[in-house]
């Protein structure tokens, strides 16, 4: 399967990446071909394969339903580009 | 004084605990080795005065005959670890500044064993890399030059001439190694990323088990393959580093609750009657001379020491790479959706929310990591998950299946080549096909599929001089295997130091 410049331009948006229209064939042509690579997959016979979930069989670890960590607003709002009152500032989302 | 920065981490451990020297003239040593080697690129962060500090702790500890397992020993910690106080970037723009609040769950327990951070290391930009070429930080030099190479140290602090990679993703911790620049190192490997740069530098490097390193606080790239290991000058370092590192996190869900053992024990450990594997699938079409014939002295030396060499087939070995190229960008295009510019890092101002987080992820993310996220993007959307992403995961069952099956055979481990080649030049791979640089993990992504423990250990040089690498590959939670054979290895190829520090 390879992709075409619409296809590429609608992953980009899916992604949440600017690709300015100029980049896009160059990446057009590094996309298809990583696309070409794994295409030899199709040769390999999955019939009744269950896909892989879990590295090592394990039990999901359980824990008790409790509060373990919090009360660190201002610890957790440190690294933000902007931030009020321990709130995120971000454009506005709503009109 | 002899140069402390030659020693191996644990012969300082032993020249400590014999008060031959102290933690802070070993640690002063680092850190004017590290001031030196600037050019090499392999510290993004150096944090002298964090090192000398925890260095005055542990001589008071160590005067108090109260040693513990790494103290005084100074290391060098891959970017991609949280370090809390200490800005952590995964050599991204996208991460700015970030300065964690936390630190991780790996490196916690160096700290807790003693050790000293000389500061972080160069890697490929979120791990996505073979070369360290990708990293924001510029590349990292390979300490190691051919024979007769144009390379030195240029003007101004930079290195002239054609310099050679030290691998990726984790080429930071391995040129700082191997350039003497750390006794050892902290890294991660989500497809190569420890052994690939471990074989290219002539260090020794392990992967463990999926599971036995928790992932907490270690930044993700693909959730189900990444996992920490040491990189350092010996096999015996390595086990002596893995088990501080390794041990049952709860707060990684698929950290595995087992006891970690005392891997130092199981270097010198006969390895008389041993099963190895020896898969005849490793062995490609032009594979290159050199390395085959380093192979063929590997499995010499192993049956010199009583092994039992067994010819196996693990039949989809050719599949292991493409699936990894579907799984991983699927997982990272996931995990990498946390970049937004809203929480941590870079922000870039647009007229509305869509707009600043593609403008933000634009600017933050580098190429490799863009296409990888964006195909990752594709393999998952809809109508294409079964054909891509599901195939992939049940390819992924067939390539553990293999290793499975040989297993119950009664192998107890599989020799390979650890890379195609020796180290290549700057540029010199992947800028026309992203593909060809990806092939490198051709051996060592097969071990992150399955979740199994992979060593790296240094066996020979090339025609041109240059360090060529082994692996092992192991049963799951058999890691003890891995280091009594690869000392066996170790002990008939010698170790390989750098022997001329041109760059300083």
């Amino acid at each position: 399967m390879s992709v075409d410049l619409a296809t590429v331009k609608r992953v980009a948006h899916l992604a949440r990446i600017a690709v300015p229209e100029a980049d896009l064939p160059k990446l057009q042509g590094e996309l298809n071909a990583i696309l070409g690579f794994v295409e030899q997959l199709d040769e390999v016979n999955v019939e009744g394969v269950e896909p892989m979930t879990s590295v090592t069989p394990m039990a999901i670890k359980q824990r008790e339903d409790v509060v373990t960590d919090g009360e660190i607003a201002d610890k957790i709002v440190a690294n933000a580009p902007a931030s009020e009152d321990d709130y995120f500032m971000v454009p506005k989302v709503i009109e | 004084m002899t140069d402390l920065t030659r020693l191996t981490l644990t012969e300082a451990r032993d020249g400590l605990k014999a008060k031959t020297f102290s933690a802070t003239e070993l640690t002063k040593a680092h850190i004017a080795a590290v001031e030196k080697a600037r050019a090499l690129n392999a510290y993004v962060l150096e944090t002298p005065e964090h090192a000398l500090k925890q260095a005055a702790a542990s001589d008071e500890k160590l005067a108090k005959g109260e040693g513990r397992p790494l103290e005084g020993l100074p290391l060098g910690i891959k970017d991609l670890f949280a370090t809390e106080g200490v800005r952590t970037t995964a050599c991204s723009k996208i991460l700015g500044n970030f300065v964690p609040a936390y630190e991780s769950t790996v490196t916690s327990q160096l700290w807790r064993d003693g050790a000293v951070m000389l500061g972080k290391l160069n890697n490929d930009e979120f791990a996505m890399g073979s070369s360290n070429e990708t990293s924001a930080f510029g590349n990292v030099v390979n300490p190691w030059r051919r024979k007769g190479s144009n390379v030195g140290a240029g003007q101004g602090g930079a290195v002239e001439g054609n310099h050679l990679v030290p691998g990726g993703s984790s080429g930071g911790s391995a040129s700082a190694v191997a350039a003497d620049l750390c006794l050892a190192a902290t890294a991660t490997d989500t497809g190569g990323s420890i052994r690939q740069p471990a074989a290219f530098t002539g260090t020794v490097g392990i992967k463990p088990t999926y599971g036995r390193c928790s992932r907490w606080g270690t930044v993700a790239f693909a959730s189900s393959l990444d996992q920490a290991g040491p990189i350092a000058k010996t096999v015996r370092d390595a086990a002596v580093m893995l088990r501080s590192m390794a041990g049952h996190d709860p707060k990684d869900t698929t950290s595995v609750d087992m006891a970690v053992p005392d891997y130092e024990a199981a270097v010198g450990r006969s390895v008389k009657g041993m099963k190895i594997g020896i898969p005849r699938e490793y062995r490609l079409d032009g594979l290159n001379p050199e390395i085959d014939a380093l192979w063929q002295q590997g499995i010499a030396w192993l049956k010199a020491a009583g092994a039992e060499i067994v010819e196996i087939s693990l039949p989809h070995t050719k599949y292991a790479l493409p699936a990894y190229y579907i799984v991983a960008p699927a997982e990272a295009s996931s995990n990498l959706a946390r970049y937004d510019g809203v929480r941590y890092g870079l922000r870039e101002q647009g007229k509305d929310i869509v707009e600043m987080y593609e403008k933000t992820r634009a600017a933050g993310f580098g190429a490799e990591v863009k296409r990888r996220v964006m195909i990752g993007t594709y393999v998952l959307s809809a109508g294409y998950y079964d054909a891509y992403y599901l195939r992939a995961q049940k390819v992924r069952t067939l390539i553990k299946r293999d290793f499975e099956t040989v297993y119950a055979q009664g192998i107890d481990a599989v020799l390979t080549p650890a890379t195609p080649s020796a180290a290549f030049g700057i540029g010199e791979k992947g800028s026309a096909d992203p593909v060809e640089m990806y092939l490198n993990d051709i051996f060592t992504v097969t071990v992150n599929m399955a979740g199994l423990p992979g060593i790296a250990v240094p066996a020979g040089l090339d025609s041109q001089g240059l360090p060529l690498g082994l692996q092992l590959i192991g049963r799951p939670f058999d890691e003890e295997t891995l280091f009594s054979l690869g000392q066996v290895i170790e002990q008939a190829a010698g170790r390989f130091p750098v022997t001329e520090k041109w760059w300083g």
